[in-house]
């Protein structure tokens, strides 16, 4: 078999020191991505647990695939969650949710817990899309400005060069950095002849490192012009899959002026968190109408 | 056989393309000899080979020469051209050629789109061009020969086969392969693909056309001209008769050729 070259390590992580049976309110987010699918738990609007796998071909297995994850040994059951949210390209279709709500809502929201509620810009690289969002104190979306026609600027197309150049997806950052002196950008917006100009240059003899540097340099170009029509305004936080990736983030940090926050846990599960912080609003909402 | 200088012209029009290179000799207004080869790593030795090769057959020699112009995204790489054009200065000319009443050309390479309004004498009117995405070029239905694991020439007489429109949702090239994968999962037959992906390209292609009000008669060319499944779909999207002339890929450098022949004959002249 050949090497997946794009495939990411998931991973969970349960918050050792709260107990759920103690909490008031059990609520759950899960954002199902055309890539990733995040199941967050939340107990009284509190980071408990959360998983972070590959979609499968299938949005309903999915996200009942996370949950469970998520859920791992902690006791935890379908029946003891008050509500749950879905979100992401496949939320229409989670048959356990008692509601769907938009991702750009639920980034925004996510980004506001994660971050703090300083953050007024919120850039999330998802597996085939890229949304600039912005936001008030309170996490409500203001504004926003999305590219899911392109590949281009998207974990799609990071995937397709992790293949050409046969690179971990998630060491290609790292190896970008390593570059000496900072080559000029792809020239080609479209991911199809960025490709065909990287293996131009690799024939050339143009080193790997280079090549992934003036990759990570065109996207992260990409990026920002997307942020710069839409406006940035600080505090600055990024989520989603190509958040995690060095090489992108500092060069869009060094085109943009402004040093983005840092989170403490995943920033691929912001929209799951917004999401299970949507339904606990919800509940809230509910039981106060009883 | 060779020429002597008044008798008998000899021009040229060479076309780089982003995948081949296409040349067209000319003895006087007649083709001599016509030819093409990948461009490969260096357009510029295969150009160089190509043309050698061309003159040979037309039983020509380099010093009988009168004029050569290139035209195409590689024309600078040339050394032999006397002048150069621009690919949509050279499409105009080779339609009108072919096909004098042609008002609008429409050129789909390897690696770009073009749509161009001319006039009776095919000088071009107005032009759109789209070199940024794979969605509106060659490049796109060969991504969706690969995913579909068929050759990009079976491509087209499958897609004949079909008398069902499946949607395809993605415009991006990469999008769209994962929408062909996902559609040979659930069972869409080969046809019914093939049709998708060239009624996509052509949706793309006619709206850049139309960006340029269309005028009759609509003439198709360069290499994807020779796809008969896109031809059925740009027509079924445009809704009006479509002119493929033979061999659409030699179109542009057929109208290098011609511009190469009238120079020749306006410096001959004066």
């Amino acid at each position: 078999m050949t090497t997946e070259y794009w495939r990411w390590k998931e991973y969970r992580w349960t918050a050792e020191d709260k107990d759920w049976k103690k909490a008031d309110i059990l609520t759950a987010g899960v954002d199902v991505g055309s890539v990733s699918t995040q199941a967050v738990i939340m107990t009284d609007g509190d980071l408990y647990a959360y998983s972070n796998m590959r979609t499968g071909s299938n949005s309903p297995d999915s996200a009942k695939k996370a949950l469970d994850w998520a859920f791992d040994d902690t006791e935890l059951k379908m029946e003891n969650l008050h509500f749950i949210v879905g979100t992401g390209y496949g939320r229409i279709n989670i048959p356990f949710a008692n509601k769907a709500i938009t991702e750009i809502a639920c980034h925004a929201r996510g980004a506001n817990f994660m971050y703090g509620p300083t953050v007024r810009t919120v850039l999330d690289m998802g597996g085939q899309d890229c949304k600039a969002i912005r936001c008030d104190e309170r996490g409500k979306v203001t504004a926003f400005l999305m590219n899911d026609k392109c590949a281009a600027g998207t974990g799609r197309g990071m995937e397709v060069f992790a293949d050409l150049l046969q690179v971990h997806i998630e060491e290609v950052g790292d190896i970008s950095l390593t570059v000496e002196k900072e080559p000029p950008p792809v020239s080609s917006t479209c991911v199809i002849f960025a490709k065909s100009e990287a293996s131009a240059l690799l024939r050339k003899g143009v080193p790997k490192n280079e090549v992934l540097a003036s990759y990570c340099s065109a996207m992260a170009h990409r990026v920002f012009s997307l942020l710069e029509r839409l406006g940035v305004e600080k505090e600055f936080a990024i989520t989603g899959g190509i958040s995690k990736n060095k090489g992108i983030v500092q060069r869009l940090e060094k085109e943009l002026g402004i040093k983005p926050l840092t989170p403490k846990h995943d920033p691929q599960i912001a929209g799951g968190v917004g999401a299970a912080l949507f339904a606990k609003s919800l509940i809230e909402k509910q039981r106060k109408g009883k | 056989m060779s020429y002597s200088a008044g008798e008998n012209m000899i021009t040229a029009g060479v076309d780089i393309g982003a995948k081949f290179v296409k040349i067209v000799v000319l003895n006087d207004s007649k083709v001599a000899s016509k030819g093409m080869a990948l461009g490969g790593f260096d357009q510029k030795t295969s150009s160089l080979e190509l043309f050698k090769k061309l003159l040979t057959e037309a039983g020509a020699d380099e010093k009988d020469i009168s004029f050569v112009v290139a035209t195409g995204a590689g024309k600078e790489e040339f050394p032999k051209a006397h002048d150069k054009v621009t690919e949509v200065t050279a499409d105009s000319k080779g339609a009108n050629v072919l096909h004098p009443s042609a008002r609008t050309v429409i050129s789909v390479g390897a690696e770009e789109g073009r749509a161009i309004r001319c006039d009776e004498q095919g000088k071009v009117v107005d032009f759109a061009i789209n070199e940024k995405c794979a969605a509106g070029a060659g490049a796109f239905t060969e991504a969706m020969a690969r995913a579909l694991e068929v050759n990009v020439e079976e491509l087209g007489a499958l897609s004949l086969q079909s008398n069902n429109a499946v949607p395809m949702n993605a415009q991006c090239a990469v999008f769209a392969e994962s929408e062909v994968v996902s559609l040979v999962h659930a069972g869409t037959t080969k046809e019914d693909i093939a049709r998708a992906i060239h009624d996509a390209i052509a949706s793309r292609i006619s709206s850049m056309a139309r960006r340029l009000s269309i005028e009759k008669d609509v003439v198709l060319i360069g290499g994807v001209a020779n796809n008969k499944g896109f031809i059925e779909s740009l027509k079924r999207d445009l809704q009006m008769d479509i002119f493929v002339p033979e061999d659409p890929e030699y179109v542009s450098a057929l109208g290098a050729a011609c511009i190469a022949h009238e120079r020749a004959s306006a410096k001959e002249g004066g």
